[in-house]
């Protein structure tokens, strides 16, 4: 008996990312890639529907992803992925918004619209894909940098104290946090997911190499080599306190989810304001006819 | 008999090696063959051992490899 073999034609990512553009101009083992990868499968598992879906980018490397999605996406001005985001939210509150930006566009450029995005708790699901460096205007040291590695512009090592992403965000007021390496793709799509279901401001900070600039001025290998030292440097330690959460050069790694909690987020505070104060008037806000 | 298979686009390929590495049936290798860009895309050396579990699908960076799994009565038709 013959069997007819029924070949799925297609990659199942393949829909849902503009593949004219392809290939990408994200470097040979850049985990970029590979984050935007398990969104895709998230965006599967979730079954969330891309039309009421809106990703919005800032610049950077990480910013190029909202250019290779399929979906209504927006690519903002530096450092201000979230205000666009917040407009957007706004404005057509029946939307889902994610932010998929870097650690230079998110939180150094635009740290304080994160802080305060955070703060009002808005409803804006952010990745941010960490690889510790301004990758795409060619390795210089970001707020992300770990002592001591070297940059283009620390020749001789950083020498400046690294943002703990997860804490300053929990501190600032987020409902969800989370951290995952590019290595946890399964627990990262399965992370994706649930922030999709959550309410609120949320934050997963996804660890990525950056053969070309961090690891090669590092002398630490390719991306496999980083790769395999998230593998054996990463522990899972979910709920664990954000303040132990900091990382430093090659030490060990804490991944897993560690906020998760409810707060009013802002459009819901912002409606029970307004029909408190104008009872009968209020009319509803950010409500579309 | 096979449980699943993968389907390599070998074009789109860059060489990084995440698939070989994260395979856990290791089904896969680095050829030696380049293509257009130059880069050596992998290949199958195990094809019997494929689970079809996908892993290869989820790492790879540059959408180039995905598995799946075989249904009950095309295993043997298409070992690797």
């Amino acid at each position: 008996m013959t069997a007819v073999v029924e070949t799925p034609v297609i990659n199942p990512v393949e829909p849902f990312l503009r593949m004219d553009r392809m290939p990408h101009i994200w470097c040979p083992g850049c985990g970029i890639g590979t984050t935007v990868n398990c969104f895709a499968r998230a965006l599967i598992e979730s079954k969330a529907d891309p039309e009421k879906l809106a990703v919005v980018s800032g610049i950077g490397c990480t910013g190029r992803v909202a250019g290779y999605l399929h979906v209504d996406s927006f690519h903002t001005t530096h450092g201000r992925a979230i205000p666009f985001a917040t407009g957007l939210k706004l404005a057509n509150p029946s939307l889902q918004v994610v932010v998929y930006s870097g650690d230079g566009d998110l939180f150094a450029i635009g740290g304080n619209h994160l802080i305060h995005a955070a703060r009002r708790n808005i409803d804006l699901k952010v990745i941010c894909v960490n690889n510790f460096i301004y990758a795409m205007t060619g390795g210089q040291t970001a707020p992300t940098t770990p002592e001591p590695a070297t940059t283009t512009t620390a020749p001789y090592g950083s020498y400046e104290p690294a943002f703990n992403l997860p804490y300053l965000t929990e501190s600032a007021g987020a409902t969800y946090v989370a951290r995952w390496t590019t290595y946890h793709v399964r627990q990262l799509t399965r992370s994706i997911v649930e922030m999709l279901q959550k309410k609120g401001f949320c934050l997963i900070e996804v660890l990525s190499p950056c053969p070309t600039l961090y690891q090669r001025r590092n002398r630490l290998g390719d991306a496999l080599e980083t790769m395999k030292y998230y593998k054996e440097r990463s522990k899972t330690r979910h709920g664990a306190p954000t303040s132990e959460v900091g990382l430093t050069m090659q030490g060990d790694i804490v991944v897993g989810k560690f906020v998760d909690r409810d707060r009013p987020d802002y459009l819901e505070s912002m409606r029970r304001r307004l029909a408190e104060q104008l009872g009968d008037k209020f009319a509803g806000v950010g409500v579309l006819a | 008999m096979a449980k699943g298979f993968v389907c390599i686009q070998v074009e789109r390929c860059k060489g990084c090696g995440f698939c070989v590495e994260f395979c856990p049936t290791r089904v896969l290798a680095l050829s030696s063959a380049f293509n257009s860009k130059g880069y050596h895309p992998p290949h199958v050396v195990n094809g019997e051992k494929c689970s079809g579990c996908d892993l290869c699908g989820i790492y790879c960076p540059d959408f180039a490899i995905f598995g799946w799994k075989a249904r009950a009565s095309e295993g043997a038709a298409h070992a690797g």
